[in-house]
């Protein structure tokens, strides 16, 4: 814990394409992977002898399942549009985090083992062998991306770093090179449900504990249900959302709102984690995995619907591969969206009426809004192109007087990615974390200036951690993010008298119909 | 980097966190702060206890609301808050306190 031995970059007025400092990351490297950790995911526990034959056959292994990967590696023509599009290059000054060459320590290798003229003059196609060299770059550049995919908006053939990213991670932890966070987080899921390690009866202690908090602020009781039957709704949330702050102020507002709806609903012990580390990985099987636990739990509860509470990735993986993963949910009801986010459900209740808000509450602050880059540029919201930038920030605006955004190219698809995603919110990347920040620093930094903006809202797990780390380093105070359901539940007017909600009994299914929207 | 107190040897991980939870001694958290150019006052010691026993009940650091309230009611209200817990512990009261109290390192979005 000794301080940090880097310098934080300086915020400059607008952007500026920095100049080239090679290998000034070649240094930053995450914790290597337990054996044990490594052997509980179905990996060998440290680096196998014949690592360069292992991998060259899992490269083929991965191109050939999947064609994305392979067009990924094939179609670049090396325009440049790329080149400073990434928030680690641009925190960094290092040339391989431009995505082109992320991207080609990989393709290198590819074209030297799979492409003819690869194969017969790899000089004049830059094609390279696999060397124990090419393998420590991968390990320090493949966790410098965080998987955030901006710079595939701006790519002309649309190449998917992150894809390219996930492959090369999962040829890593087939050679015995697994990351320490994600791999030991991933075991703890797999036996205990959740990315904390976060037993039963400790969730079930923390959730009695803010049934008593939110009582005693509103004199309303809102129940923090865990593992009830027949409820109507089944929450699945980051674990963070337990633990961390401002994460639970986001929880105690998910209540709030089903409180109010009379919605019935519960969280799931088995089940007590929407993030799915699995993806980042890029391993198919662990994601699956992960994601079969919460078909599970909504079987074993019996509830209706699935909804996910606030967390970016967890939202692509739920909006995107759930059903396919872990499908069909011929089980659920069909007259809502499966998975429905969290969002989703608060705008519909806020469309039909049905939640008193008073936006006045939140007027001792001025906020902006952070787009986290897996629900802006991996899935959707609502039916409607673009309803994932337009629903949160029209549940912001109703609970909110003074909301106001980042400059333009630095939000909804061409958001920056906090700096802390992908896998990478761990301390030993610090020095990554808070350089990667910089260009969402320099955003922030210009409405806090020109808007007096004090707080920053968020719906990712991720970014709220990595901010409430990274902010002190910038000069904003740690407390200057907050969850996006914090701002409902300071607006949401709870009624004493009004109907308590019941595990039992559902409301009318017509009035819900509306929120499916 | 295995840590030495009196003379013993005590396993930690990359991080310094306590590879095995039973050894912890209170000497072992003075000689991390130590490390770290702190020293542990009353209040300090009121966090570490406090994590130790709800590490024993539950397997698991309590939630950062879970011991700002223990800590309020201990030490009076308007030391129940994030802000004084990083006082005490300026790199997190979830990661520095539980590494002094002996536990593990809290993982995941956190």
């Amino acid at each position: 814990m000794a301080a940090a031995e880097f310098e934080t970059p300086k915020i400059r007025e607008y952007p500026i394409i920095p100049h080239l400092q090679e290998g000034v990351m070649a240094h930053s490297k995450p914790f290597v992977a337990k054996p044990d950790f490594q052997e509980k995911l179905g990996y060998p526990g440290e680096l196998v002898d014949n690592w360069k034959e292992v991998a060259i056959e899992k490269m083929g292994e991965l191109t050939g399942k999947y064609r994305s990967l392979q067009v990924f590696l094939d179609s670049c023509v090396k325009c440049g549009a790329c080149t400073d599009k990434c928030h680690y290059y641009l925190g960094t000054t290092d040339p391989k985090n431009m995505p082109v060459a992320r991207q080609d320590l990989f393709r290198k290798v590819y074209r030297r083992y799979y492409t003819l003229p690869g194969k017969l003059f790899p000089k004049l196609v830059g094609a390279e062998d696999l060397t124990e060299e090419v393998l420590d770059d991968w390990y320090s550049y493949f966790h410098q991306c965080s998987q955030c995919r901006r710079c595939s908006v701006y790519c002309p053939y649309g190449i998917d770093t992150a894809e390219i990213s996930m492959a090369a991670r999962e040829i890593m932890d087939a050679v015995g090179k697994g990351q320490k966070y994600c791999n030991e987080i991933i075991g703890k899921v797999h036996v205990i449900g959740n990315n904390l390690g976060l037993p039963e009866p400790a969730l079930a202690d923390t959730l009695e504990g803010l049934e008593e908090d939110v009582e005693e602020e509103t004199g309303v009781q809102v129940r923090f249900p865990l593992d009830v039957k027949g409820a109507d709704v089944l929450v699945v949330t980051p674990s963070a959302d337990f633990f961390a702050e401002p994460h639970i102020d986001g929880l105690i507002g998910y209540a709030k709102v089903f409180h109010q709806a009379g919605i019935s609903w519960t969280l799931s012990s088995y089940a007590s984690e929407a993030a799915n580390f699995g993806m980042f990985i890029g391993s198919y099987e662990n994601m699956r995995k992960l994601a079969l636990r919460i078909r599970e739990a909504a079987l074993d509860l019996g509830v209706k619907r699935i909804v996910f509470g606030e967390c970016g990735h967890a939202w692509r993986v739920a909006y995107s591969f759930l059903n396919t993963l872990a499908g069909p949910f011929d089980f659920l009801d069909p007259s809502y969206p499966v998975p429905q986010h969290i969002c989703e459900v608060t705008h519909g209740l806020i469309q039909e009426g049905r939640l008193t808000l008073d936006p006045s509450k939140n007027d001792d602050m001025v906020i902006t809004y952070h787009d986290s880059c897996n629900v802006a540029r991996a899935s959707r919201m609502g039916d409607r192109p673009g309803g994932q930038f337009e629903i949160p920030r029209e549940i912001l605006r109703t609970v909110c007087n003074h909301y106001v955004d980042m400059p333009s190219y630095s939000i909804k698809e061409g958001t920056y990615c906090c700096g802390g995603g992908g896998g990478l919110l761990t301390d030993d990347l610090i020095e990554l974390r808070v350089k990667g920040a910089l260009p969402r620093m320099e955003a922030l930094k210009n409405v806090v200036d020109d808007y007096g903006v004090t707080h920053m809202a968020a719906m990712c797990a991720i970014c709220k951690s990595q901010f409430s780390k990274v902010f002190p380093y910038y000069d904003f105070e740690m407390d200057q993010i907050v969850s996006l359901h914090q701002l409902v539940s300071n607006a949401i007017v709870l009624q004493p008298e009004g109907k308590e909600e019941s595990d039992e009994n559902s409301p009318g299914e017509g009035q819900e119909q509306a929120e499916a929207a | 980097m295995p840590l030495e107190v009196d003379g013993k040897t005590f396993e930690t991980d990359e991080e310094g966190y306590l590879a095995n939870l039973n050894d912890w001694q209170p000497e072992l958290a003075d000689a991390m702060a130590e490390a770290d150019g702190a020293e542990l006052g009353e209040n300090h010691w009121e966090v570490i206890n406090f994590l130790r026993s709800y590490y024993e009940e539950y397997q698991i650091a309590p939630a950062v609301r879970v011991l700002t309230k223990a800590i309020g009611k201990k030490l009076g209200k308007d030391k129940g808050n994030s802000k004084y817990l990083y006082e005490l512990f300026p790199y997190g009261p979830a990661k520095q306190a539980c590494k002094y109290a002996g536990l593990p390192k809290p993982t995941g979005c956190v």
